[in-house]
């Protein structure tokens, strides 16, 4: 048993006895008696190589596939060495929020280059050190734009289920309206959307590319929410905004995505990174950290977290938001991650996305009974017919080591791509397919 | 010293990819991004400099003592770094068949089985990603619950004055009014001002115990008693549970339900800011409104069943889920002893602190013992010297200790917060205690010393009004060099 406390038995009872103490109990005097525990019902403590084997065992009960062909929020990239390295550093692992400025500019400096490159990833103005995750970002950047006047948010049918089911479950806390925009032929219906738009509307949220893969006609859409006085928010996958017209160049108030694909592994879904930024405009609004630069007292270049008059521990109920720790190192690791590729090697990644999701789309519809359900553009995931029960085609592909696509609720299928699919992978897919249906 | 943008260099780069293997694929016309992508250039060697020189510009618990007043900056023990990054875990995708991802949910399974045990409550969720996230979590499970009941009228949200800014900032954030209750003068709950504010629109109490002075309310029984009486629900917040894990549980106290900070009190790395994790845990009439995903045997092992009555969801997939694997290596490492053992460390060494301190400072509330932190107050020091809070805190980061939380609780003049954990050895404390005394003389000796402290960081105080009035939130290239 290990409780990582340095100080022996015997040091413990000197210690009681320099603060004039007799027992431990002495110290839980005003805990009352009837409430103390006799024991905890839990296992005996155990060695670190005991602990090591037990979780190497449950560990070993999950299946890792070494071919996947399934994304739907949350994707299989290649990530360079040199992020974990970074971000396995043991102060960077170790150190808390960085509230005491003088020793922490490292972690200060880090942030700051994190939000410049979310800046330049979305073409917005201002960034936040992170939120939880791509939904609670998403939730997060809804609650910015409520006012008295206006309380209901649309949401496109088109985003990510467990994102709409986050901005409705923020929503019900806060007491905003929460409408659907629904889907036609793949897209979110403009003119659906359109006939949605009222003065009562504070924001539209569009996915791009949204659930199924596709591209959205994002600008066209962003101007009929700003013509009905409405925010325009954009949730985008950060590898897309290599090659996809910003948010900043749709005229988005705000940007926010799943900064997962960049250096995270898939984790069973966590901890993933929510990044946010807005326009100048709103940046007073943003929840969370925020960093800026300043000077010391002798002209120095500083970081220090600022704004803080937003923040809960200045404002209490008045903040606006909650937010206390967020998901710095995993911040620190998409700047990593962006700052390893650089812009030719990020532009590099989304094109062997969409290149490899064409390739697999292609094979996948070489197989009779898989065709293309939307015609037209889509960035790394695409949706396919399924001539058989998809439980079948999972459970034989599965078998072959290939974690196959996401079937969707009407029986179709929805299929990933990245760089890390490569063309003989993608041979073996389609074999694959032809051996099960 | 410089940013990555200034150190990028047109055409470096890391070689990563092989050469593309099918045929390429362009984008349509109009979709494409115009503005160029100004993302910095550099190789692997300038990176890997870079980040090591803003690591020595950083202090973590591996670099020296960290006494942050309720953050509990306990050791992160290195086994469960390298438990949560196994294949067998980091490579599994987030909507793989339950059959394909056993491991997992019995990771879950089991820390919500030991954490239950350990708060006295009857389920658990991990899917809130922090403490204050677990807040929000708990309030909306409030919230429904009333409203599921037909009780509309609980609106309001009890809060003491000592309370962490995070509750009253959470329970705005679900719509709730709060309301402040005064702290008594021994710094507990005025049980007579909780009677007041009690009533028909109490939709809960939100109460930290120990409290954020270091002090546990005697009075919790009847606390919670009172808020019961009066049909509002009791949320324990738990981030100061690492003073009496495994001593006495939240659900003894009266808690319906709780939140805990796995990275606080399980020993989970802070990350310089996250990813934490902030499991809600409750009693078995509530656990029908936990969010969704609740893992749960089934026919053919574990699998996810949403609650009936779900609140919904409060992010995507299941929490952090490879922080709180970190949290069961922990559990299971310290077990039915190492638990409370901890707990008893972490209160003798702040008591010990602060007994060391006794007669150099001023202590708030200081006459019992504390739990697992203290509060000194500073304000006759300021007046008799002028050196304030801020002024101790920073000079001790000139020896090599993090300064403790500044202004806070909010109730106590000029407070220094410290929060020691029982992973502090006998001499480090008595370092700590030396160090704090030899500051206390120099500041009769030698005060404006301190107010410019500190003097071997890379920076001195920085201008904070300047950064919040003229923001400079991200690099911009100086005119010509974009």
């Amino acid at each position: 048993m290990g409780s990582y406390q340095p100080s022996t038995q015997e040091e413990r009872q000197a210690m009681l006895e320099a603060i004039g103490c007799q027992s431990m109990d002495d110290l839980y005097a005003q805990v009352p008696p009837q409430m103390r525990l006799d024991h905890l019902d839990l296992p005996d403590g155990k060695s670190e190589l005991e602990v090591r084997r037990i979780l190497e065992g449950i560990a070993a009960k999950n299946t890792v596939f070494p071919s996947v062909f399934r994304g739907a929020g949350a994707y299989k990239h290649y990530i360079p060495a040199i992020v974990k390295s970074v971000t396995s550093k043991e102060t960077f692992v170790t150190a808390y929020t960085p509230y005491q400025a003088e020793l922490s500019q490292g972690v200060l400096q880090s942030i700051f280059e994190y939000q410049t490159m979310i800046c330049a990833l979305t073409g917005m103005d201002a960034s936040n050190a992170s939120i939880y995750d791509g939904a609670s970002a998403a939730a997060e950047a809804v609650a910015m734009c409520r006012d008295r006047k206006r309380s209901t948010v649309l949401i496109s049918a088109a985003a990510h289920p467990m994102v709409r089911r986050t901005v409705e479950t923020y929503c019900f806390g806060n007491g905003m309206e929460v409408k659907t925009v629904p889907v036609k032929n793949g897209f979110t219906d403009t003119q659906a959307l359109t006939d949605l738009l009222d003065d009562t509307v504070a924001c539209f949220y569009l996915q791009q590319p949204n659930y199924f893969g596709r591209i959205e006609a994002a600008k066209e859409l962003g101007e009929a929410a700003h013509a009905a006085g409405a925010k325009f928010i954009m949730g985008v996958n950060p590898i897309a905004m290599a090659v996809l017209k910003t948010p900043g160049e749709c005229g988005a108030d705000i940007a926010v995505g799943e900064g997962q694909p960049l250096g995270m592994p898939l984790s069973f879904g966590g901890p993933y990174l929510g990044f946010m930024a807005a326009t100048s405009a709103l940046t007073r609004k943003l929840p969370g950290r925020i960093v800026g630069e300043t000077t010391d007292h002798d002209g120095r270049r500083a970081y220090v977290l600022t704004l803080q008059a937003r923040e809960q521990h200045i404002r209490r109920e008045k903040a606006s938001s909650n937010v206390c720790s967020n998901q710095a190192l995993c911040a620190m690791t998409a700047a990593v991650y962006l700052a390893a590729v650089g812009p030719d090697g990020l532009r590099q990644v989304a094109e062997r996305c969409m290149a490899h999701a064409r390739y697999a789309a292609q094979k996948v519809c070489d197989v009779p009974g898989f065709d293309m359900v939307y015609p037209g553009p889509y960035f790394h995931e695409f949706v396919t017919t399924c001539p058989c029960k998809p439980e079948k085609l999972l459970t034989g592909l599965a078998k072959r080591g290939i974690l196959g696509p996401l079937p969707l609720e009407d029986g179709n299928l929805l299929w990933c791509a990245t760089e890390m699919n490569t063309r003989d992978e993608i041979d073996a897919l389609e074999q694959a397919i032809r051996e099960v249906v | 010293m410089e940013l990555l943008f200034e150190k990028s260099r047109k055409g470096r780069r890391c070689d990563l990819l092989p050469p593309l293997d099918v045929p390429p694929a362009h984008l349509m016309a109009g979709m494409e991004r115009e503005t160029p992508l100004d993302l910095p250039e550099l190789s692997e060697v300038d990176l890997t400099r870079h980040y090591s020189a803003l690591e020595r510009r950083a202090h973590g618990v591996n670099n020296g003592f960290y006494p942050l007043g309720s953050c509990t900056m306990k050791y992160n023990p290195r086994i469960n770094e390298e438990l949560s990054a196994l294949p067998g875990f980091t490579g599994v995708h987030p909507t793989q068949s339950a059959d394909t991802a056993q491991g997992c949910l019995e990771v879950l399974y089991l820390a919500e089985e030991l954490l239950c045990e350990i708060t006295g409550m009857d389920a658990m969720t991990f899917q809130p990603a922090a403490g204050a996230h677990g807040e929000f979590t708990a309030l909306l499970m409030v919230k429904k619950y009333h409203l599921d009941r037909g009780d509309t009228a609980r609106t309001k949200i009890l809060v003491p004055d000592s309370a962490h800014g995070t509750n009253p900032a959470s329970a705005a954030m679900c719509g709730f009014t709060v309301v402040n209750v005064p702290s008594n003068p021994d710094g507990g709950v005025d049980l007579e001002a909780l009677k007041a504010a009690a009533g028909p629109d109490t939709a809960a109490l939100m109460l930290t115990n120990p409290n954020t002075l270091g002090l546990f309310d005697p009075n919790i029984l009847e606390i919670t008693q009172i808020v019961h009486d009066a049909g509002g629900l009791c949320y324990y917040d738990g981030a100061n549970l690492n003073a009496v894990m495994g001593v006495v549980r939240p659900g003894d106290m009266g808690f319906d339900l709780v939140h805990l900070n796995l990275h606080k009190t399980f020993s989970t790395p802070h990350g310089g800011g996250g990813p934490g994790s902030g499991p809600v845990g409750c009693k078995k009439f509530l656990q029908d409104f936990l969010p969704v995903f609740h893992v749960e045997e089934g026919g053919d092992g574990l699998e996810f069943k949403d609650p009936a009555k779900s609140i919904g969801s409060v992010k995507v997939f299941y929490g952090n889920f490879t922080v709180v694997v970190k949290a069961l290596a922990y559990i299971l490492t310290l077990g039915a002893q190492g638990i409370p053992e901890a707990a008893k460390g972490a209160v003798l060494n702040a008591n010990y602190l602060r007994e060391q301190l006794r007669g150099t400072y001023d202590i708030a509330y200081g006459d019992g013992p504390c739990m697992h932190e203290f509060v000194l107050t500073l304000h006759d020091l300021k007046k008799q010297t002028g050196v304030s809070a801020m002024d101790v805190a920073k000079a001790l980061i000139d020896h090599g200790i993090h300064p403790p939380t500044m202004y806070f609780p909010l109730i106590v003049e000029e407070a220094l917060m410290f929060e020691p954990t029982e992973t502090e050895s006998r001499e480090t404390l008595d370092e700590a205690a030396a160090v704090l005394r030899d500051i206390r003389a120099q500041a009769d000796a030698d005060p404006e010393s301190l107010h410019t402290a500190p003097h071997t960081t890379p920076i001195g105080r920085p201008d904070e009004v300047k950064a919040a009035r003229h923001p400079v939130l991200r690099y911009t290239p100086p005119e010509g060099k974009a």
